[in-house]
């Protein structure tokens, strides 16, 4: 089966909980609401053969509610297809995790909660990756500044605003013209 | 025939020894060991490192300088070399390996990064190594070749030369009878 049948009965089981299907190049897409995504992802490996999990990572639609959308990459292991399943979740809801169905999401879940702060239900090892335990931002978060906010925890790290000088270039995405969806720097308060 | 006046000036001199003995200060002395057994810390972070790895083989031959006993234990070394961007996280370790290295102890920033931040203008690099240790050379580049990294050390060799070295080391026994 293609990964294009597999979007029509992964749409055909769960019905109304499907948000959208779409197929893009070869890309197949399937968004989903947050109440099936442990069962969309189970089905996937279980009754389609994705028993690969590429990629778990996330989207801040900074201003939109729901504001995150949760993205995962999907492969079967001779790599004949390939899934992305999404879900939107908003700032107070848990997302069950997906360490259950692949052990390899582990650490792709503990990257999303350290970088975006989005939590796990379930997880075995919530605990911050890349950051250090006790840093209090999510830096990929749309509303941190990528020059950073001071933080210290004595004796442990510390962390100071690089200074930026103006740049570099950031991107906004948006319906904007070039000049306002690409300012020299975007300030934030 | 050595006459009998000839022998008595040269009393004190001493055939077996003449060769061995030389004169110097104690300060040149100790600087001289000192800037000639430099044992790095390699500090090894990012790309500078295979910089560092390169100048330390044969080709550039850190051991000319007596430079080449790379200790990856800092008890045992007198140059830190900080190779490579200094993320927060690591900061406070270097910190850390430095704060056990043994007096006289030197520092290094090695490229872009140890010394600014370099292109790493973000919330997790550290802005330069400088601001949690006192640092002795900067060497420009990204990376510095091995030669700008040789350069640097010769610099400290430099600045050793100029060193109160046993003023320094005796500073509490010469206050003590002044």
């Amino acid at each position: 089966m293609s990964a294009a049948q597999d979007l029509e009965s992964l749409s055909a089981k769960f019905g109304a909980d499907v948000v959208v299907t779409k197929e893009f190049r070869g890309e197949s897409t399937i968004s989903v609401k947050l109440g099936v995504l442990h069962d969309v992802l189970a089905t996937a490996k279980n009754d389609h053969g994705y028993i690969m999990i590429i990629d778990i990572s996330s989207l801040d639609h900074f201003g939109e509610d729901p504001r995150f959308e949760m993205v995962y990459e999907l492969a079967t292991l001779d790599d004949s297809k390939h899934l992305r399943v999404k879900a939107k979740v908003s700032e107070d809801e848990e997302v069950p995790t997906a360490t259950d169905v692949w052990l390899g999401a582990d650490w792709h879940e503990r990257e999303v909660y350290d970088m975006m702060g989005i939590r796990f239900s379930g997880h075995p090892n919530l605990k911050r990756i890349l950051m250090w335990e006790g840093y209090p931002f999510h830096p990929l978060r749309k509303d941190f500044p990528l020059a950073g906010r001071p933080s210290d925890m004595p004796d442990v790290a510390f962390t100071g605003v690089a200074p930026l000088e103006g740049g570099p270039f950031v991107t906004c995405a948006g319906t904007n013209d070039s000049v306002k969806r690409e300012p020299r720097a975007r300030t934030m308060d | 025939m050595v006459s009998d006046s000839l022998q008595t000036a040269h009393a004190a001199y001493d055939s077996k020894v003449e060769g061995n003995v030389i004169i110097t200060r104690v300060d040149a002395a100790m600087n001289w060991m000192r800037k000639n057994s430099m044992w790095p810390m390699p500090m090894g972070l990012a790309c500078c490192a295979i910089e560092m790895m390169a100048a330390a083989c044969s080709r550039f031959d850190l051991s000319r300088f007596g430079m080449e006993v790379m200790r990856f234990s800092p008890r045992q070394a007198d140059v830190m070399i900080v190779a490579g961007t200094v993320t927060y996280k690591m900061a406070l370790a270097v910190k850390r390996v430095w704060d056990q290295m043994p007096e006289p102890k030197w520092c290094i920033a090695m490229g872009a990064c140890a010394s600014s931040g370099g292109m790493y203008r973000s919330y997790a690099v550290l802005q330069g190594i400088d601001q949690l240790i006192p640092v002795d050379v900067y060497i420009s580049g990204c990376p510095p070749r091995p030669e700008a990294l040789i350069e640097g050390l010769m610099k400290i060799q430099r600045k050793i030369e100029g060193d109160h070295a046993l003023e320094n080391q005796k500073k509490e026994f010469f206050e003590d009878h002044a």
